[in-house]
């Protein structure tokens, strides 16, 4: 057992205990970056101008009506920057544009005495376009070629040869919802200049090290210049990795350029309009199975909606790519990656970050394939899961993987299914306006950055002459509990309670060049680099102590508040006294890099991750037969977060993972104007009234989380895993589901297609499409019905399949069955 | 005109409304007081992160108090003159936890922290209702805040857990008093003005003064168009508190219903009196809009998928208009004559609703929607149908989101109408409705899928009423 992952008894790791906020959130008094905004004198309150055009050439801009407006102080323009006029880091992300790209892209800012003041202005504000042709939707931009960013192709083996050998080929294509985060708070900065020039920007970020490199490269001053503060965010879930730079940088020009302190917060439609989101994807698939269902071949092209720049499109595609495989062993593959630039806002990180649109790709291909082949889905996915000795298709052996498989059988213990699996058939067979489905997915999620440069992070420890401790560390906040988990590694390392320890709030003056807090991976980089630097400090105390105990400093341990060794012990305070009176440092830095991580991005080979999260839902759930209205009866986790660094915390993320996810795939429907109209590209749902996210009433009834046993993590701190992104993937268990209960109302062995998001109006499509399908047919027949074609000859007739297959006029969630059975007959 | 200057107690504390004008909402207003605890998640009374409570007459007892929960992003701030409020922080401190907020604390109920405070003020709000007799909490009470973070699980919980008010609570023993009266309001403000209507008469005489005014009730509607669409009226009259509005009369012919009462105070004052009203309500919006939102403003903003039309359209209800000149009463099915436009004159009210006696048996409501707690329909269809010796005697069928209007399936009604209650009519008939309306493509649904729901209401309706054991399971 390794040194980091190794916990002593009685550990303040492991103890379930709220969130550190707990309560100061439930009284208010947890502040938010625009909380600041009535603490601070004097603050200019900025309102964007937004283009009503999906792409058009910013042929003039007239800001002087804005001037007439009362209040108004400042407009900002391209003119006004003295750095490069770009909010990003692939030089792609004018902040001032001269061609508006998307809808709803801020042209240029107004800065006010009153926020009132800024809006008028900011209406007052004449811009003259010129319209060019925009591309709203990814099959638009296959069809145009319109693609940005690398091409990169993950392969294995030889997928012709291999589907050639396969005994059934079966191939489809999917269409994958994009994912609004709605962090209940909105994209925030405050920013001042001090007396010497610095600038101070408090941001809504989860990465302000790069938020701080932005600001620097906007204002052309060096990062010393430039201090970002994060207090903590109102939700992040990926949407302020990147999206929150521009906004930093355009409220510390207006400082500099004003002299006082502005402020910008985005109200939820601008928000909805400006900001990126989860890509969308299109898929496109041949598998080929064995007799015995085993998966032989896949071959896949995934093509993502980077909306108008770059972004973090780029990673997102890879880790997509890297979890097509999800759980299981699939000898060859070929998955080919594009990214689509259309023009619509640009999509960035979201809670899984490409890694859900790959696994959904062979989850929905399981599901879809199960009946066709004659096997209960569940079967189908136990049976192909890796097993010890196997490697990804980028060439990482798969580590434990007997855990999926225990937590799997676990699972189906503790929720009793196969008791279920029969009620539910006679449920079925008894109420013919109502069916339920029973579905058990599983869950293998890589942890670390894919770019291994992040995967690095620094700490900084205080002990005072009180021995209170501060410790502050490069991770942020954003209600994931973060910071619970390093207090109490920093309590468990120190040996002291809980309450001795303090954090504050992320700093790039405090803990310089951090990573984003992203990819589940806050609390094993931040956790390492805060364990580091307690080690230096009880390194040296133990040396104070063992001279005053008389003994040797290797006998030293801490605990409780004690310093103890020999049969005698000291306090921590006095042993913090004896240390500053002989001149020892109180206070380290602390600095943790993953070892073992290696990748050749251009390749698509090697070992990103340090380990994989698994973890095992099954969902039931009830449709409505007259309406394609759901209700999720229950809901059963097992998950693996190896030795849990803080239960309550994992539980939380865990449950809140699962129900976003959910909403992803059932519920949250983001429309965008694809129509030829004035308004085209424009976003349809950018409001909380047409955005809807799960509510209380999709709540499952009866809602259980597990966190699988025997578990600990070597070589990670103190023997945990990561848990901000994997259970988001356990919601596949939702969707198919709902699939096997639409087919329920079809003939016994029905496959079907279902739309993402499977809205009640989507499963009611599916619903139809089982019906529609004939009792006596057999199964190759049905194939087409279910939006799957089954080639049992030779492979290539498949390139028929046209990519740039337009889609239907008529409803936009129509079933797909009925395309596909034009372009795709049983061969 | 009050020579007093306008201020609400806030937390026990006077609190002015300087700067505030008719447009600007209890949110910004709190805020700006450095009472931060109310966040703004979306501006339009969806996600309750601003929820606050508010002193208001008990439904259920008019000598005592109610706190009710509301949407501070969608009131206007000087609604709240002379009224008691209680924020976030007026419950209890991180020293000090009120039991809401400590169950919240302890369960995880917290993750990023920024909805917490409209959560806690909802469960607050149904800690004290009064006709809640016992420990836990209806789900219902918390259908208008939304949480990114949970998953709900442990806020449910804490809802669950929690227990009554003890004697002492002082939040508790001021329901025991009655709630603050409405206060005449004269507020000018710089970008628009407000005034509160202090009986039927001032509200004839302000309408005539200002014939341009904006009239609201909970503003639930209007709040949106403020915050959201920059509507900034010079004046806004409020006649929510109007009694002559908020009357509620049951006798032989009729069930009359002020248009200024709250959907949350007809549900509880009729307590299932009207079935198809008690189907739909529950279903309408969420709590913290239902402690707002009235009856007379559904009807008077007229919007074609507004759900209380459809369903006194199939109750036959009719509208009370009132001006100084007088009343008048008209069947709803003539009230609604375009795209958010009805026959009511600029110089009149909505008074009440009527709805006839006696009720048809058959009924149900119909909501078609993506979510189950507040959304807004897709489709909406309410049924009411007599069936004597095995026909169908009379037919009342009312339509939401299939055209401009709300409007009545005619041709529907008449395909049922004296024909046998059978498998045969009804599938006929589902057909028929499937065509009435001019469905469209939009967000919400695809026209085929309202099209199909308009005959799936009905073949659930006869499921349930011709063969009551075939599925209650899967209601929307």
């Amino acid at each position: 057992m390794s040194s980091l992952s190794q916990r002593p008894a009685d550990a303040v790791v492991g103890q379930a205990i709220p969130h550190e906020s707990a309560t100061l959130h439930v009284t208010g008094a947890a502040l938010y970056t625009d909380d600041l905004v009535g603490r601070t004198a004097g603050v200019l309150h900025a309102w964007p101008v937004q283009s009503p055009h999906a792409r058009a050439t910013v042929t003039a801009l007239r800001v002087e009506a804005a001037y007439d407006v009362g209040g108004v102080v400042r407009v900002l323009t391209a003119a006004d920057v003295p750095g490069l006029n770009d909010a990003g880091v692939k030089g792609d992300e004018p902040l001032f544009p001269d061609e508006a790209c998307y809808v709803g892209q801020a042209v240029c800012w107004v800065l006010g005495e009153t926020l009132e003041a800024a809006r008028v202005g900011a209406a007052a504000v004449e811009v003259d376009y010129a319209p060019l042709p925009a591309i709203i939707t990814v099959r638009e931009a296959i069809a145009a070629d319109a693609f940005q960013g690398g091409q990169p192709t993950l392969a294995r083996g030889d997928v012709e040869s291999g589907l050639a050998a396969a005994t059934t080929v079966f191939a489809g294509e999917i269409d994958i919802a994009g994912q609004e985060h709605f962090y209940l708070e909105t994209h925030a900065s405050i920013a001042l200049v001090d007396e010497a020039g610095q600038v101070f920007v408090q941001s809504s970020t989860q990465h302000p090290s790069e938020t701080q490199s932005i600001v620097a490269q906007v204002l052309a001053r060096p990062s010393n210049a430039v201090t970002v503060q994060c207090l903590r965010m109102g939700g992040g879930f990926g949407g302020k990795e990147m999206q929150p730079h521009g906004l930093a940088a355009v409220a510390a020009l207006g400082a500099t350029l004003t002299g006082r302190p502005v402020r910008i917060r985005l109200n939820r439609t601008q928000d909805m309009t400006m900001t990126g989101k989860r890509h969308g994807f299109h898929a496109q698939w041949r598998v080929g199975f064995d007799a015995d269902a085993r998966l032989v071949a896949l071959d896949a092209t995934l093509t993502s909606d980077g909306g108008w720049s770059l972004d973090l499109s780029e990673p997102v595609l890879a880790r997509a790519l890297c979890h097509i495989d999800n759980a299981y062993w699939i000898p060859d593959v070929r998955v080919n990656g594009r990214i689509a630039r259309t023009n619509k806002t640009s999509q960035t990180a979201f809670r899984g970050f490409g890694g859900p649109q790959g696994m959904l790709v062979i989850e929905d291909i399981l599901g879809r394939c199960a009946p066709l082949l004659g096997i209960d889905p569940a079967e189908l996915r136990r049976r192909n899961f890796y097993v010890e000795g196997q490697a990804t298709p980028y060439g990482q052996r798969v580590r434990h993987p007997e855990r999926l498989v225990h937590a799997w059988d676990d699972l189906a213990a503790r929720a009793d299914l196969g008791r279920r699996r029969e009620e539910v058939a006679v449920f079925n067979a008894e109420h013919p306006h109502a069916k339920r489905g029973l579905a058990i997915t599983p869950v293998k999620f890589g942890i670390s950055f894919n770019f291994t440069t992040f995967n690095q992070a620094g700490a900084l420890v205080h002990v005072y002459t009180d021995g209170s401790v501060l410790i502050n560390h490069g991770g942020t906040e954003m209600g994931q509990g973060l910071h619970t988990k390093m207090l109490q590694v920093a309590a468990t390392r120190l040996g002291l309670p809980l309450e001795r320890v303090r954090l504050a709030p992320t700093r790039t003056d405090k803990v310089p060049n951090t990573s984003a807090t992203a990819a589940s991976s806050g609390a094993d980089l931040n956790g390492g680099a805060v364990k580091h630097a307690c080690e230096q400090i009880t390194g040296r105390l133990a040396e104070v102590a063992a001279s005053g105990l008389g003994i040797d400093p290797s006998q030293v341990t801490f605990a409780d508040g004690l310093v103890a060794g020999g049969g005698d012990s000291l306090t921590w305070e006095q042993v913090v006294a004896l240390a500053y009176a002989q001149r020892v440092q109180l206070w380290a830095s602390g600095f943790y890099r993953t070892e073992g991580l290696q990748w050749d991005s251009t390749a698509m080979q090697g070992s990103p991750f340090k380990y994989f999260a698994y973890g095992v839902a099954a969902c039931e759930v009830e449709v409505d037969g007259f309406t394609g209205a759901y209700r999720t009866l229950r809901v059963d986790i097992v998950h693996d977060v190896g030795d849990s660094l803080s239960p309550l915390v994992d539980i939380g993320q865990i449950e809140g993972g699962f129900v976003q996810g959910a909403g992803w795939l059932t519920l949250e429907d983001l429309r965008w104007d694809e129509s030829d109209g004035p308004t085209r590209g424009r976003l349809a749902t950018q409001s909380a009234s047409t955005y809807k996210l799960p509510s209380l009433s999709e709540m499952p009834e009866v809602f259980t989380v597990s966190l699988l046993e025997h578990a600990h993590e070597d070589g990670v701190v103190y023997g945990s895993k990561a848990v901000g992104e994997p259970p988001l993937m356990l919601a596949f268990s939702v969707r198919e589901a709902l699939r096997q209960a639409a087919a329920a109302f079809g003939p016994d062995g029905c496959a079907v297609h279902l739309a993402t998001p499977a809205t009640p109006e989507a499963v009611w499509w599916a619903i139809e499409s089982a019906r529609s399908q004939p009792v006596e047919a057999s199964l190759p027949h049905r194939a087409e019905a279910a939006g799957v074609t089954i080639d049992s000859g030779d492979p290539s007739a498949q390139d028929e399949h046209e990519p740039d297959q337009p889609e239907p006029d008529a409803p936009p969630i129509a079933p797909e069955s009925e395309q596909l059975a034009d372009s795709g007959s049983p061969r | 005109m009050s020579s007093r200057m306008p201020s609400a107690t806030v937390n026990g504390t006077p609190l002015g409304f300087e700067g505030v004008s008719g447009a600007t909402n209890a949110l910004d207003w709190l805020r700006s007081k450095g009472l931060t605890g109310a966040k703004e998640g979306c501006a339009e009374g969806e996600c309750g992160a601003c929820a606050v409570l508010v002193a208001r007459p008990s439904p259920t007892d008019d000598a005592t108090t109610e706190w009710t929960a509301v949407n501070a992003c969608l009131v206007p701030a000087a609604s709240l003159d002379g009224q008691e409020v209680v924020t976030v922080e007026g419950l209890g401190s991180p020293d000090d936890l009120h039991p809401v907020q400590r169950e919240m604390a302890v369960r995880g109920g917290s993750q990023c922290g920024f909805c917490t405070p409209g959560f806690v003020c909802s469960l607050a709000a149904e800690y004290y209702r009064a006709d809640r007799t016992d420990a836990g909490c209806d789900a219902h009470a918390l259908s208008g805040n939304l949480c990114r973070c949970t998953g709900y699980r442990p806020i449910r919980d804490a809802a669950d857990a929690l227990g009554m008010p003890s004697g002492d609570d002082p939040l508790g023993r001021r329901r025991d008093a009655p709630a603050p009266d409405a206060v005449p309001t004269r507020l000018v403000g710089a970008t628009g003005s407000y005034a509160r209507a202090a009986d039927l008469a001032d509200a004839f005489a302000l309408l005539a003064e200002h014939p341009e005014a904006v009239l609201v009730a909970g503003s639930t509607d209007w709040g949106v168009e403020v915050n959201l669409r920059g509507a900034r009226p010079p004046f806004v009259i409020a006649i929510d508190r109007v009694a002559e509005l908020r009357m509620l009369d049951d006798d032989d012919d009729a069930v009359v219903v002020g248009a200024a009462l709250t959907l949350s105070e007809v549900e509880r004052r009729l307590d299932g009196r009207v079935p198809l009203l008690a189907e739909l309500l529950p279903q309408f919006a969420s709590r913290l809009i239902r402690n707002g939102a009235t009856l007379g403003g559904n009807l008077a903003t007229a919007s074609p998928i507004g759900d209380a039309a459809p369903v006194l359209l199939a109750l036959d209800a009719e509208v009370v208009l009132a001006s100084s000149g007088g009343e008048r009463t008209l069947p709803i099915s003539e009230f609604f004559t375009g795209y958010r436009t009805t026959v009511r004159r600029p110089d009149e009210l909505i008074r009440a609703v009527r709805i006839p006696l006696p009720l048809s048996p058959v009924t149900a409501f119909t909501k078609i929607a993506k979510r189950r707690f507040d959304d807004i329909s897709g489709v909406a269809v309410a049924c009411a149908l007599e069936v004597e010796d095995g026909s169908v005697t009379r037919a009342r069928i009312g339509l939401g989101g299939v055209a401009a209007t709300p409007i009545r399936a005619f041709a529907t009604e008449q395909s049922l109408e004296g024909h046998p209650w059978s498998e045969l009519t009804v599938h006929a008939a589902a057909e028929v409705l499937r065509g009435e309306g001019t469905p469209i493509d939009d967000l919400r649904a695809s026209a085929a899928y309202r099209r199909a729901m308009l005959g799936s209401a009905l073949l659930r309706l006869y499921a349930d009423h011709a063969q009551p054991t075939t599925t209650e399971g899967a209601r929307a």
